[in-house]
């Protein structure tokens, strides 16, 4: 018979999670759709569950000295509500575009990049940010960084005795963040392209710091380090201008059903160009 | 899970609907779940249990969640609001108004969801824009309405104001925007769809699928699993089966097993039944079911299956070519030959996923200790083709079979095939007990029938002023692995595949083909939306070779009365397409302008505008497709309207109650209405084919008339006579010969004896009525009279395309279709926007590839944000065979969007789109001038 848990404090979550195979509910926007997936064809077993929704200190998005905290219980919607610097814009504009509002109500930030699915729009994002991730278990506490943290298709470093606890997003006054998806349909999307940068300029407008990542073209978001390096001091202004094909070049994106690969690259130039532009101060918008 | 352990169940509080609740549950059990089975709280929907639908939308803490995705544990001590409560600050019952009076519930599946996501709206925001509005619903999926009902009734519940119609008098109600019938139980919550009922006491029956396209496979020992597994009640194979183990819609071609005797041919195709306590069926694994698998190779594609040797799906279809079709008129090539322009397309369409919110779902009780007999309760548009699928798979009369339908969340001709029918009346036949079944969306969508693709040829000739002078078209069509209605979209094409035109040579031919691949059968336009595509495009193709404005050459062709169809039938009346394209010219030139003077400077973002024609027999092509109505006067003064027609959510029994509240003279809320129940209402055929308001119509018009005659004949008055129903007694104002019928004095009718059980409600006077559309059949070139009456229209999209992406945004859409009469104005517009809907789904989105989009998060339907603005012209062009003039619209609808859309494309980018759906990588292929790359 299916055993669920439900942890009061951290310590018993943790024994819990040591104790045998069991899968994580936060949200439960992966948790029952991966399961009617199953049951659909005939398997009817389900992984013992452990609910971590009492552990309510997850739930909360804190700032601290040099970094924000957020806990593994933050949902899309909270984030959204609340009041975090422009740093946090593309994030944002991942929440407000993941699922309907149901979706954004319940799924949380930490769900997202432990599913780890090409497609989840929260780690390009956070992999920009520079963010960390926080893993407990018995043995103590540990931070990756986000760029490590998902190391393969559908795959994370999180261990079968560990629970991620928050995302630790760096301060960085001033910078600017910027997230566009694309696909195939207003609402509901599941991005067959996205791109995340954050970017920070002096006041001559030139670059001076700059992170762009471009997910769903790869087994894990992708950061376009040789880009980086180019717009590294230059001008922001223009910078969409100098984007070529060959700094989606280490992208290998898949021929499926939502979009082929030569197009998956194409778009991601655009994308970034797009993703440049809109990060410039004080611009119309136009959605992509 | 209600037979769960009780040790597995934990008891949570919480405050429901305003209410402390207490439910024992299981934890990890969805919170939809629990609602549903424990707390009988069946407003809920379960739609996907994915997230992907909203239907089972709620608000927990005053946040909209799926309750699908919630363990129920964490509703303790919250605040959970359904769609049975008036809602915080009685929101949810004043949006409740608002939809009903704006006609914002069709088939009211996705009702609730919708109606707990605005409430979650007007409790944060109390005057919301549209943009505010649609972001808050855009989680809730709708198939039936196109969203633009909903987002008005929201935006005037929060404005505060909702005007219900007002109560229309007797000879009235036709014409008038009469909320539906149905609608308050839709915008309650308590409509009863398939799985929102069963007995008590009824076993759960799960299916096992085939895993694979083609295989076969072999079953070992089950009795030995059956024994080993408490609460399991039986695995039925195919030897179970009791009578004949397979169906179809065509008496000639059942070619569907209920269970599937050692060969598979598609990916979801039943093999066994598992039925027992919920708790155990959903316990037992596939893998642990003693089924040995022996893949085949599987045929997927249309030139796969015609090609020389390829396997053959069925003994009975030689080189796999379940049906064909046919038209010949004239001398195509002889026209060709003096033709002032010439050209031709090669088109191609996906499967399409009818994506109704409603899975599959019904239940089964067999009556008696024979038992004697059966009863099938079940989401369906064809109540009397399930009770002769059901006598048949169980080899008994029909007779003792009762189709008793639910309300259907959505049909769309997904639902004209039986799919649990069949299983469900095994399984209580053999068990001796009542039996459920609920198909989960990803089963529903393997399993179930699908849009045919098509593989289309057509080429098209006109003379120097764009007449059409000839048209040849060659298509196959996808058919799947069974029958299904592969020979109706067969032998559909040929009458529509030129276009709603005159021309006089015309040469179509179409095979239905056999391959891996879910049935393809009946979905909103058999084949024809598919045919618009290509004859659409060569329309453009040829007002561009000639240089003729798109809407011009389109005007210039149009069939109007007193044209010969390429069929040879002759239009008296009612052909409304001329007056439905002046009725767009004035748009069509404004877009045109418009679109222009935007793309001075735009381009990046191309706007263009297309426009397509269409036409659509109402009824079955060529074939008997009667329909009979009753209604009765009881001594009671009853008044009974006995309608076999189902509605799926389009409207007929709104619809048909007015025909016959009209015709009887009589107000519409003195009846009271019985639906589809095989024991008590007779045939009314099946509703598809855009037929319910128009041969349905007239047998209930026929029947109103014979009651009303009855009357008249009685009272002795006069046809104008007026007629009031106060209780028992009729009054029959006619002047100086008024009187007042006592019913309660009159003896029973002819037909029936007085009821010993409730004298009152003897029956004292009836009528019936019949009608079948006069058609004949079609000769071996397709020459005859196909259809009694043809729905005409045309439509104009504008789009917008980021032509660096590919992506395309339907912006407006301008509509005018000629229904002959609009019955209910409401109504009509709720089928166009409904229709539009799924027409920019087929156009821009919509591709159903079996074990890859199996579900509603990968296979895409058209979202709040997807639906343009829709301006609707109604062209009541009266047909004489009508009742009131009426004729469908429900196909009509969708037929021209996908054409239009891909008009307006071209006209943007100059991209001849000729595959859809135009997703964004094909269209970006199509910019760049390249053949599309990956699939």
């Amino acid at each position: 018979m299916l055993a669920y848990h439900r942890p009061r404090s951290m310590l018993e979550a943790l024994q819990l999670r040591a104790s045998g195979d069991m899968i994580v509910l936060a949200g439960g926007t992966d948790v029952y759709p991966a399961k009617a997936q199953r049951t659909a064809w005939g398997d009817m077993r389900q992984p013992a569950v452990l609910d971590i929704a009492a552990l309510s200190d997850l739930g909360h998005i804190v700032e601290a000295h040099d970094h924000w905290r957020l806990g593994a219980l933050v949902t899309w919607s909270d984030l959204v509500r609340a009041d975090v610097p422009p740093l946090f814009d593309g994030l944002k504009a991942a929440a407000r575009a993941i699922g309907g509002r149901q979706i954004q109500n319940r799924g949380t930030l930490v769900g997202n990049i432990c599913t780890a699915s090409p497609a989840g729009d929260g780690a390009p994002n956070l992999i920009a940010l520079d963010a960390r991730v926080e893993l407990a278990s018995l043995a103590g506490r540990r931070v990756v960084d986000m760029a490590a943290f998902i190391d393969g298709y559908r795959h994370t470093v999180c261990r079968s005795d560990e629970i991620v606890t928050a995302i630790l997003v760096p301060k960085r006054p001033g910078a600017r963040a910027h997230f566009l998806k694309l696909g195939a349909r207003a609402y509901l999307v599941i991005s067959v392209v996205m791109v995340a940068g954050v970017v920070e300029t002096d006041a001559a407008g030139k670059v001076t710091h700059i992170r762009l990542l471009v997910g769903s073209c790869s087994a894990v978001p992708q950061r376009l380090s040789a880009l980086e390096a180019a717009l590294a001091g230059a001008p922001l202004v223009g910078a969409a201008d100098r984007v070529g094909e060959e700094h989606v070049a280490a992208l290998a994106p898949i021929d499926d059903i939502r979009g082929s690969a030569v197009y998956r690259r194409s778009a991601a130039v655009a994308l970034i160009r797009d993703l440049l532009a809109e990060l410039l101060p004080a611009r119309p918008r136009r959605v992509a | 899970m209600p037979d769960q352990a009780a040790s597995d169940l934990v008891t949570l509080s919480f405050t429901l609907n305003g209410r402390p609740t207490t439910a024992r549950a299981a934890p990890f059990a969805s919170l939809a779940d629990t609602l549903r089975e424990r707390l009988g709280c069946t407003g809920t929907k379960i739609g996907c249990e994915a997230g992907d639908c909203g239907a089972c939308t709620v608000l927990i803490d005053g946040e909209q969640v799926c309750a699908c995705l919630v363990p129920s544990q964490r509703a303790a001590e919250r605040v959970i609001w359904t769609v049975e409560g008036d809602g915080p600050a009685g929101l949810t019952l004043r949006l409740r108004h608002a939809f009903l009076a704006h006609g914002a519930a069709q088939c009211g599946i996705c009702t609730p969801g919708m109606l707990m996501a605005a409430t979650d709206l007007l409790a944060r925001e109390a005057a919301p824009s549209p943009a505010a509005v649609a972001d808050a619903i855009a989680g809730v999926l709708c198939r039936c309405t196109g969203y633009i009902k909903i987002v008005e009734a929201i935006l005037d519940a929060a404005g505060g104001t909702s005007l219900l119609p007002t109560p229309v008098a007797a000879t009235a109600a036709v014409g008038a925007r009469l909320a539906r019938v149905d609608g308050w139980s839709k915008v309650a919550g308590r409509e009863v769809f398939g799985a929102d009922w069963a007995p008590a006491d009824a076993l759960w029956l799960r299916v096992v699928r085939s895993p694979h396209r083609a295989a076969r496979f072999t079953i070992g020992n089950l009795d030995r699993l059956i024994a080993a597994t408490p609460g399991l009640a039986a695995i039925l194979t195919h030897r179970d089966v009791p009578g004949e183990n397979s169906f179809g819609v065509f008496p000639t071609m059942k070619d569907q097993p209920v269970l599937a005797p050692g060969l598979v041919r598609f990916r979801g195709e039943a093999v066994l039944a598992l039925v027992g306590s919920r708790a155990a069926v959903e316990a037992l694994s596939d893998h642990e079911l003693p089924i040995v698998w022996q893949p085949l190779p599987a045929i997927t594609a249309i030139e796969a299956a015609l090609a020389p040797g390829a396997p053959l799906l069925h003994a009975t279809a030689a080189d796999n070519v379940l049906a064909r079709g046919q038209l010949a008129t004239g001398d195509p090539a002889a026209a060709r030959a003096v033709a002032a322009a010439e050209v031709e397309g090669e088109f191609e369409t996906a499967f399409v996923e009818h994506a109704y919110l409603e899975p599959e779902a019904g239940f089964a009780v067999p009556v008696g200790p024979g038992p004697d007999r059966i009863e099938v309760s079940a989401t369906t548009q064809a109540p009397y083709l399930d009770l002769e699928e059901t006598a048949r798979v169980l080899g008994i009369e029909t007779t003792r079979v009762r189709i008793r339908p639910t309300a259907c969340g959505g049909g769309f001709g997904g639902k004209l095939d039986v799919s649990v029918q069949p299983l469900l009346a095994v399984a209580a036949w053999v068990t001796k007990r009542p039996v459920r079944i609920i198909y989960s969306r990803i089963e529903s969508m393997a399993s179930t029938t699908k849009r045919h693709p098509a593989h289309i040829r057509a080429r098209a000739a006109a003379d120097a002023d764009g007449r059409l002078t000839a048209f040849e078209m060659r298509a196959d069509f996808n058919t799947g692995a069974y029958a299904s209605w592969g020979p109706t979209v067969a032998s559909r094409v040929p009458v529509h595949g030129m276009g709603p035109y005159r021309v006089a040579n015309v040469s179509i031919k179409t095979r239905a083909i056999f391959t891996h691949n879910a049935p393809a059968g009946a979905f909103r336009g058999f084949g024809v939306p598919q045919a618009a595509i290509a004859h659409e495009t060569l329309m453009d193709d040829l007002a561009e070779r000639l240089g003729i404005d798109r809407w011009a050459i389109r005007y210039r062709n149009a069939l109007g009365p007193g044209d010969r169809t390429p069929s040879g039938q002759r239009l008296t009346a009612s052909a409304g397409l001329p007056q439905c394209l002046e009725a767009l010219r004035p748009d069509w030139a404004a877009a045109l302008a418009r679109v222009a003077a935007h793309n001075v400077d735009a381009p990046r973002y191309r706007r263009g505008v297309g426009i397509a024609a269409m036409w659509y027999g109402c009824g079955n092509t060529s074939l008997s497709n009667p329909s009979t109505m009753r209604i009765t006067l009881a001594r009671d003064g009853a008044l009974r309207f006995f309608n076999g027609a189902v509605d799926i959510g389009q409207g007929s029994s709104t619809v048909l109650l007015q025909i016959a509240a009209d015709t009887l003279g009589l107000p519409v809320d003195a009846f009271q209405m019985q639906v589809g129940d095989t024991d008590l209402t007779a045939d009314a055929g099946k509703t598809s084919a855009s037929r319910q308001t128009f041969v349905s119509g007239n047998a209930v018009r026929l029947a109103a008339a014979a009651l009303r005659a009855k009357i008249l004949a009685l009272a002795n008055a006069g046809p104008e006579a007026r007629l009031s129903l106060s209780g028992a007694h009729l009054h029959v104002a006619d002047g100086e010969a008024s009187r007042t019928l006592e019913l309660a004095t009159l003896p029973p009718t002819g037909v029936g004896e007085a009821d010993a059980v409730a004298p009152q409600a003897t029956i004292v006077l009836e009528g019936i009525g019949s009608w079948d559309p006069p058609t004949t059949a079609l000769d071996e070139n397709g020459q005859g009279t196909p259809y009694a009456s043809y729905g005409f229209g045309a439509q104009m999209a504008e789009v917008e395309v980021d032509t660096v992406l590919g992506t395309s945004k339907v912006v407006a859409m301008v509509a005018a279709h000629d229904v002959g009469r609009a019955i209910n104005p409401t109504l009509v517009e709720g089928q166009i926007h409904g229709g539009i809907a799924q027409g920019v789904g087929l156009a821009l989105m919509e591709e159903f590839v079996p074990g890859r989009t199996e579900n509603l998060h990968d296979y895409l339907v058209p979202t709040v944000g997807d639906m343009p603005a829709v301006k609707i012209y109604l062209i009541e062009a009266g047909e004489p065979e009508g009742p009131f003039g009426a004729k469908g619209v429900g196909e009509p609808a969708l037929i021209a969007t996908a054409p239009a859309i891909l008009g307006a494309i071209r006209h943007a980018t100059g991209v001849r789109a000729t595959r859809v759906p135009v997703l964004p990588h094909r269209l970006w292929a199509a910019l760049k001038g390249e053949a599309p790359h990956g699939r």
